[in-house]
C-alpha cells in the first residue's frame, strides 16, 4: 500500500519471467492503472483490533485464527486478552443487539419460533458457569505426517465465564418433536469468498448434549457482552466437545431429524478415524466419526518454559487439567521423562466442564536441564499419552502431555 | 457561456479543472485503506489478485508483506491463494505435492477457488518444494527455548 502501482515497473517485473504468468490472465482480469495489490497491504493489528494480548500469536489472519501460550493461560478465569480466536469465516461487520434474532426452525420443531435478544434475557432463567472451550485440533503441530489447517500448539483452549439461557429451557419453550435428534447452528459471519450462498461453519450438537444444564445461549462472558471475535451478541457454548459446535453470532438453530449436515459437519472435517490408524493413511469418509467429547487434558501454565533456578530453589509450578465431560480425578509431574511421577495438588472443578487447578512444589536433585511433565488422569482412570496419540488425518484431538523446560545453574 | 463575465468563467473552469483533478486522483489512488481494517477486509475473491512488485519486497528470501518463501512461483500463489485467505494459511503448512494437490481439489470443491488453469503446475511446484514436510519424531526435543532467571 505504500506506493501506487507502477506499469512500467510492472512491465520490468515481466520481463523477468513474470510475464509468462500474467499474460493469459491479462486480458481476462485486466490491471487498472492504480490498482494496489491488497494482498501486500496486510497490516491488522490483534491487539488494536480486538485488545488481544501482545504475547497471543497470529496464526491466521484472513480468517482470524490466533492462540495462546501456555504462560499467558495463568489465571483460573481465562480473560478476553488471553482467549484463542479461531474463525472459519469473516467477522460480521454490523451487529446490533437492539434488533438482533434467534430463529428455532428445523424438521423437529413444533412450531418456528422468533426470539429477540431481550425476550431471551427475560424470558429465561439466567445461568454463569466457568466452561472450557477447546479447538478440535488444538495440538496439530505436533502430528507427523504433518495434518493441514492451523498449526495449533498449546494454546487453543479457554476457561472463560459464560453466562446466558440453557438451551434446554429454549427448546421446551419451543416444543421439539419426538424425533429430534440433533442441532444445527447457523451464525451471522461470512463465506471468505464473501458467496452469501455459502456458510463458513455449520455445526452442531445431539440433542442430549443440547439438554445439559451448561449447554448455553450465552450472551455475555466474564461479565462483560462477549467480545465481536468470540461471537458476540448471542453464542452457542456446549463445552467439553471441540469449539467448533460452539457457533459464534448465532442467529438461527435448527432442530434436526438427522446429524446436521451444515458445513463442516461432514468428514473429514472435526472427525476421526472410527478404527485406528496408520499414520499417513488414507481414511474414506464412512470410516470417520464426528468427534463428540474431547480427551483429558492438562497444561502448565507457570512457570513459563525455560526457566533458570538456583540449586537450593523450590519451584512452585501450577496449571489446569480438564476432560471433555468427565472430571480429573488426579494431576502428576515428573522431573525424569516419565521414569517416576509425584501427585499434585488438584482442586475440584468449580461446576461441570470447568477445568481443575493444580500445583506442586519441585526441588531438583542436581544441576542440570530438566523437564517438567504434567499428566492428568480422568474419572474413568484414562491419562494423557506421553507421545502425540493416534494419527489421524486432519490432526485433531492431540492431548500429550505438556512439558516445559528448567535449567538448574 | 459567452454572456457571464470573464472572472466567473475563469472561475467555472477552475471548479471543473480541480473536479477532473479529484476525479484523477480517486481514479488513480483508490484503494487507500483504513488504519484500522475489519476482519477479513473486502476482497474481490473472484480472481487471482494483480501482482505488483514482488522483487522490491523481498528481504533474505523471503517475500516480507506475506511471509511467502521467495522462489519461482511465488507470485501466482500470492495472487491465487491470497486472494481468498491470509498467505499464513499457506506459510504454517507442510505437505508433498499430492498433499498440496488434495487441499487445491478441496478449495475447488467446496471454497469456490478457481480453476488456476495451466497455473497449477507452476504453483504445486512451487508448493511442494518449499512447503515439503519435515520429518520429526513422535515428540520432538524442546527447541527455542527462551531461557530466563526465575527469581523467587
Amino acid at each position: 500500500m505504500k506506493k501506487p502501482f507502477n506499469r512500467r515497473k510492472f512491465i520490468k517485473n515481466a520481463g523477468l519471467g513474470y510475464l509468462a504468468a500474467w499474460i493469459g490472465m491479462e486480458s481476462v482480469y485486466p490491471i487498472p492503472d492504480g490498482y494496489l495489490p491488497l494482498a501486500l497491504s496486510q497490516n491488522q493489528d490483534p491487539q488494536k483490533l480486538f485488545g488481544k494480548h501482545k504475547e497471543m500469536r497470529v496464526l491466521n489472519d484472513q480468517p482470524w485464527n490466533i492462540e495462546a501460550q501456555a504462560h499467558l493461560l495463568d489465571e483460573a478465569i481465562t480473560p478476553a486478552e488471553k482467549m484463542f480466536v479461531r474463525n472459519n469465516g469473516i467477522i460480521p461487520e454490523e451487529v446490533d443487539p437492539a434488533t438482533w434474532t434467534l430463529t428455532i426452525d428445523g424438521e423437529s420443531v413444533s412450531q418456528q419460533k422468533t426470539f429477540s435478544l431481550q425476550e431471551l434475557k427475560t424470558q429465561f432463567p439466567t445461568h454463569t458457569y466457568q466452561l472450557v472451550l477447546e479447538c478440535g485440533g488444538n495440538g496439530r503441530s505436533e502430528y507427523y505426517p504433518p495434518a493441514e489447517g492451523n498449526q495449533w500448539t498449546v494454546g487453543a483452549v479457554s476457561c472463560a465465564e459464560w453466562t446466558g439461557v440453557r438451551l434446554r429451557d429454549v427448546l421446551q419453550e419451543v416444543g421439539i418433536k419426538d424425533n429430534a435428534v440433533y442441532i444445527g447452528y447457523y451464525g451471522k459471519d461470512s463465506h471468505l469468498s464473501r458467496d452469501p450462498n455459502k456458510n463458513p461453519i455449520s455445526r452442531g450438537i445431539p440433542l442430549a448434549k443440547a439438554m445439559e444444564d451448561q449447554t448455553l445461549l450465552a450472551f455475555a462472558m466474564n461479565g462483560a457482552d462477549i467480545p465481536i471475535a468470540h461471537g458476540h451478541p448471542l453464542r452457542l457454548i456446549a463445552s467439553g466437545y471441540p469449539a467448533s459446535v460452539s457457533g459464534k453470532w448465532i442467529h438461527r438453530l435448527a432442530v434436526r431429524d438427522k446429524v446436521h449436515d451444515g458445513e463442516k459437519m461432514a468428514a473429514p472435517s472435526y472427525s476421526v478415524p472410527c478404527e485406528p490408524v496408520q499414520p499417513g493413511a488414507e481414511v474414506s469418509k464412512e470410516n470417520m466419526c464426528i468427534i463428540e467429547n474431547m480427551p483429558v487434558k492438562s497444561l502448565i501454565t507457570y512457570p513459563k518454559s525455560g526457566a533458570m533456578l538456583r540449586p537450593e530453589q523450590q519451584l512452585a509450578v501450577r496449571g489446569h487439567a480438564w476432560a471433555g465431560a468427565n472430571q480429573i480425578r488426579s494431576v502428576d509431574y515428573s522431573i525424569d521423562f516419565g521414569a517416576t511421577w509425584q501427585p499434585c495438588r488438584l482442586q475440584d472443578p468449580v461446576n461441570p466442564f470447568a477445568w481443575q487447578h493444580f500445583d506442586a512444589n519441585i526441588s531438583f536433585p542436581k544441576k542440570g536441564y530438566y523437564e517438567v511433565w504434567a499428566k492428568a488422569t480422568d474419572s474413568q482412570g484414562i491419562s494423557q499419552p506421553m507421545l502425540t496419540p493416534g494419527w489421524n488425518p486432519k490432526g485433531y484431538l492431540n492431548n500429550a502431555c505438556h512439558r516445559i523446560a528448567i535449567k538448574i545453574t | 457561456m459567452q454572456h457571464l463575465p470573464a472572472n466567473l468563467r475563469l472561475l467555472i473552469g477552475a471548479g471543473l479543472l480541480v473536479l477532473v483533478l479529484a476525479g484523477l486522483i480517486f481514479y488513480f489512488f483508490p484503494s487507500e485503506t483504513p488504519t484500522v481494517l475489519k476482519d477479513g477486509e473486502m476482497r474481490e475473491a473472484e480472481a487471482p489478485l494483480p501482482v505488483d512488485d514482488v522483487d522490491g519486497a523481498i528481504e533474505n528470501g523471503i517475500h516480507t508483506p506475506t511471509g511467502l518463501i521467495a522462489s519461482e512461483g511465488v507470485h501466482l500463489v500470492i495472487a491465487h491463494c491470497t486472494a481468498c485467505h491470509s498467505a499464513k494459511l499457506v506459510t504454517q503448512n507442510r505437505a508433498d505435492r499430492e498433499g498440496w494437490e488434495k487441499m487445491i481439489r478441496w478449495m475447488q470443491q467446496t471454497q469456490n477457488l478457481w480453476d488456476l488453469g495451466e497455473q497449477e503446475v507452476a504453483i504445486l511446484d512451487y508448493l511442494a518444494e518449499n512447503y515439503a514436510p519435515v520429518k520429526s519424531g513422535r515428540r520432538p526435543p524442546l527447541t527455542d527455548i527462551d531461557w530466563y532467571e526465575l527469581k523467587d
